[in-house]
């Protein structure tokens, strides 16, 4: 380490409390984590430890020795639009603006377990895409090349969407080798104690299916990442950034056990754990939790599993930035708020970003709204600069110390829930429930009692009564029709002694560990299963699963 | 003796996001209500059923994802079960262009992001002492 030549400190202190009327060690402010915040951070504040490289171990600086100089940032466009046709076109608009990957949002009936003939037509492609039978699939990625681009599904427990993306694999004679991408919603536990958006199956149902996931695509779609855990739903439903890769990191000590009971050696699935965070507008504090998730991440995997191959260390997340931040009043200025939360999670060293389209407070985003949210990132990553040096703001005093600091937060809480027993335990006992309540309600206080300004909403607010917000996009009701109508058509031609058959294979999977409920349910979707016949059919063997929220 | 306000706290519909719902509930709660919070998910029926045998005096209802747009359904359920008098909120994310239908089929208020909950209590407060002293 550099000698610090000549030390003013005392001085800067003393000129400090002179200004302030306060020390500056007690003139602290408090980040989203609770982490208190000096005025200044000097050489004193950090560790005798020399940072590491870029991929190499604990990877603080980023995952790999190149980082952007080698491979940019997927830019990742979440789309789910009224109906598959829509989705398909919108899709293909989003690669020629340069997106690089596809991602797929499915419409709320689809994640309660429902296909569109079951709800309300009021409801049908609310938020995005029916998606119900392996005809709408193939409307979805029509001319979209499957085996060149990386796709992430919005796909719970069942995994019925990559079951069908398989069989389009199998129908345009592609192998499942070729086919890359995420299962994004994998991870039951973030949808019990954050995200109630889902459906649930009891917690016993989910991790069996889960795990048959995870075996099948070990073994036959070597490039999938068939986990991904989830602190985005957790931080938006209200965690501080600590408390969500912790909670993140611990349900991954979960998942990992669990596999390895299966008889899965570490290296062989370890490096296809995925994860998928909120990225606020608290911009050091967010690059600091991107910093510390990767040291910890290695450490877990490198001391407490065994894990030898350094892609089994490797903390991978793709980035969303924060919706719950974004707000309805002076709705452009979303736009700055997203360029924020980007440029923490690119300074995190993100392997993939989501930016928000700034009119997401107020509806489905118009197309031009999305459209600059993936230009956005094409700004950052191509005007900007910030992309040209790997982990530019690595050495700062304050985020070193920062990134120091939110390790230790999250061991704590790391050490808390094993000593529950583990995160389904924690879960089951309601205790990240209760965490995840008490954190979002103090942040309200806070919102409302105007300690934490939010321009436009507590502070700088227009009269807005006669400004001009976009136009919404609705949902066409003639569309809807049409999909209902395609879908009765499906279920009509269908050969419905084969669709009973293989949800009754399904139904035998499921108290059976020789069998592979994944397995099945791509045979379920090739003869014309349906979504909802395939959920309906694993809940009835499983049973709701109630969160126990206090 | 006053009588403390009830109040029904729900989502129906499809979605699921309920931390705002959960953090009205809980001031609704601070405030001295009595506070029945569901899970997401309701149908109709069942909030007219809870409605009706918990005789709450507020149906809340929390909206992010276009839910509101069968609030109208409810309003009519509740009117056809003779719960015409029950003041119903909606919260959330609430498109203007929907305001009015909301308002014409007998929302009383709708709360929209950026308010705040003692903004949200408060109003629930006046618009039941005002009830009261009729």
């Amino acid at each position: 380490m550099k000698k610090i030549k000549q030390d003013n400190y005392q001085q800067w202190s003393k000129e400090y409390q002179k200004m302030r009327g306060v020390p500056a060690e007690q003139d602290l402010k408090y980040n989203l984590s609770g982490i208190p915040i000096k005025p200044i951070y000097t050489a004193h504040d950090i560790k005798e430890e020399t940072l590491s490289y870029p991929g190499e171990y604990p990877y603080t600086r980023g995952l790999y020795p190149t980082m952007y100089r080698g491979r940019g940032w997927s830019r990742r466009q979440l789309i789910g639009l009224d109906t598959p046709e829509r989705f398909n076109e919108r899709q293909r608009e989003m690669i020629k603006a340069g997106s690089n990957a596809v991602s797929l949002i499915f419409c709320n009936s689809f994640y309660r377990g429902y296909d569109a003939d079951a709800v309300d037509p009021l409801l049908v492609g609310t938020c995005g895409t029916p998606i119900n039978t392996i005809e709408d699939m193939e409307i979805a990625f029509d001319q979209i090349p499957i085996d060149k681009i990386s796709i992430a599904l919005n796909d719970p427990i069942g995994f019925t969407g990559l079951a069908m993306l398989l069989v389009i694999a199998d129908r345009r004679g592609i192998p499942y080798s070729k086919i890359t991408g995420t299962s994004n919603q994998s991870d039951f536990i973030s949808h019990f104690v954050a995200n109630h958006m889902f459906y649930r199956i009891s917690l016993e149902g989910s991790l069996k299916i889960l795990l048959d996931h995870i075996k099948y695509t070990n073994k036959y779609v070597p490039n999938w990442n068939p986990v991904s855990i989830v602190g985005q739903h957790m931080q938006q439903a209200g965690a501080t950034p600590a408390q969500a890769l912790a909670f993140t990191i611990s349900t991954g000590i979960t998942y990992i056990e669990e596999t390895l009971k299966q008889g899965l050696l570490i290296d062989t699935f370890a490096p296809r754990f995925t994860f998928f965070y909120d990225i606020s507008i608290s911009m050091f504090e967010e690059i600091a939790k991107f910093r510390a998730g990767r040291r910890i991440w290695a450490k877990l995997l490198k001391e407490r599993f065994g894990a030898k191959d350094p892609r089994s260390l490797r903390f991978k997340f793709h980035g969303q930035t924060s919706g719950a931040e974004l707000t309805r009043q002076q709705p452009l200025n979303n736009i700055v708020r997203v360029t924020i939360q980007a440029m923490a999670g690119i300074l995190g060293g993100a392997q993939s970003l989501h930016t928000d389209s700034y009119d997401e407070a107020l509806g489905t985003p118009i197309e031009e709204a999305a459209r600059i949210a993936i230009n956005t990132q094409n700004i950052l990553a191509e005007e900007s600069g910030i992309a040209d040096v790997i982990d530019p703001i690595g050495g700062s005093y304050y985020l070193e110390r920062l990134t120091d600091q939110m390790e230790e937060e999250v061991w704590g809480y790391i050490q808390k829930i094993d000593e529950m027993g583990g995160m389904l335990e924690a879960v089951r006992k309601g205790y990240v429930q209760k965490v995840i309540g008490e954190s979002a309600e103090k942040y309200q206080r806070q919102v409302d009692s105007n300690q934490k300004v939010i321009v436009g909403v507590n502070k700088y607010q227009i009269d807005e009564s006669e400004d001009k917000r976009p136009n919404l996009t609705r949902v066409d009701q003639k569309l809807v029709q049409k999909h209902l109508k395609r879908l009765e058509n499906f279920k009509n031609r269908r050969d419905k002694s084969k669709v009973d058959e293989a949800l009754s294979r399904i139904v035998s999977a499921t108290n059976n560990d020789e069998l592979n409920i994944f397995e099945e349910t791509i045979l379920a979707v090739s003869v014309g299963c349906t979504h909802g016949e395939i959920i309906e059919t694993l809940r009835k063997c499983y049973g709701f699963g109630h969160p126990n929220i206090v | 003796m006053e009588r403390q306000i009830k109040v029904l706290v729900t989502k129906i519909g499809l979605d699921g996001h309920d931390r705002g719902a959960r953090v009205v509930a809980s001031s609704f709660r601070n405030a001295g209500m009595e506070v029945i919070y569901t899970s997401p998910w309701q149908k109709i029926e069942d909030v007219v059923n809870i409605t009706l045998q918990e005789d709450v005096d507020i149906v809340a209802i929390s909206s992010l994802a276009y839910d509101h747009l069968i609030v109208p359904k409810l309003i009519e359920a509740l009117q056809s079960e003779g719960l015409g008098d029950k003041k119903v909120l909606v919260g959330g994310i609430i498109p203007r262009e929907d305001e009015e239908m909301l308002l014409n089929a007998g929302v009383k208020k709708i709360f929209h992001p950026g308010e705040t909950l003692d903004s949200i209590v408060e109003y629930v407060e006046n618009i039941m002492g005002k009830t009261s002293m009729k």
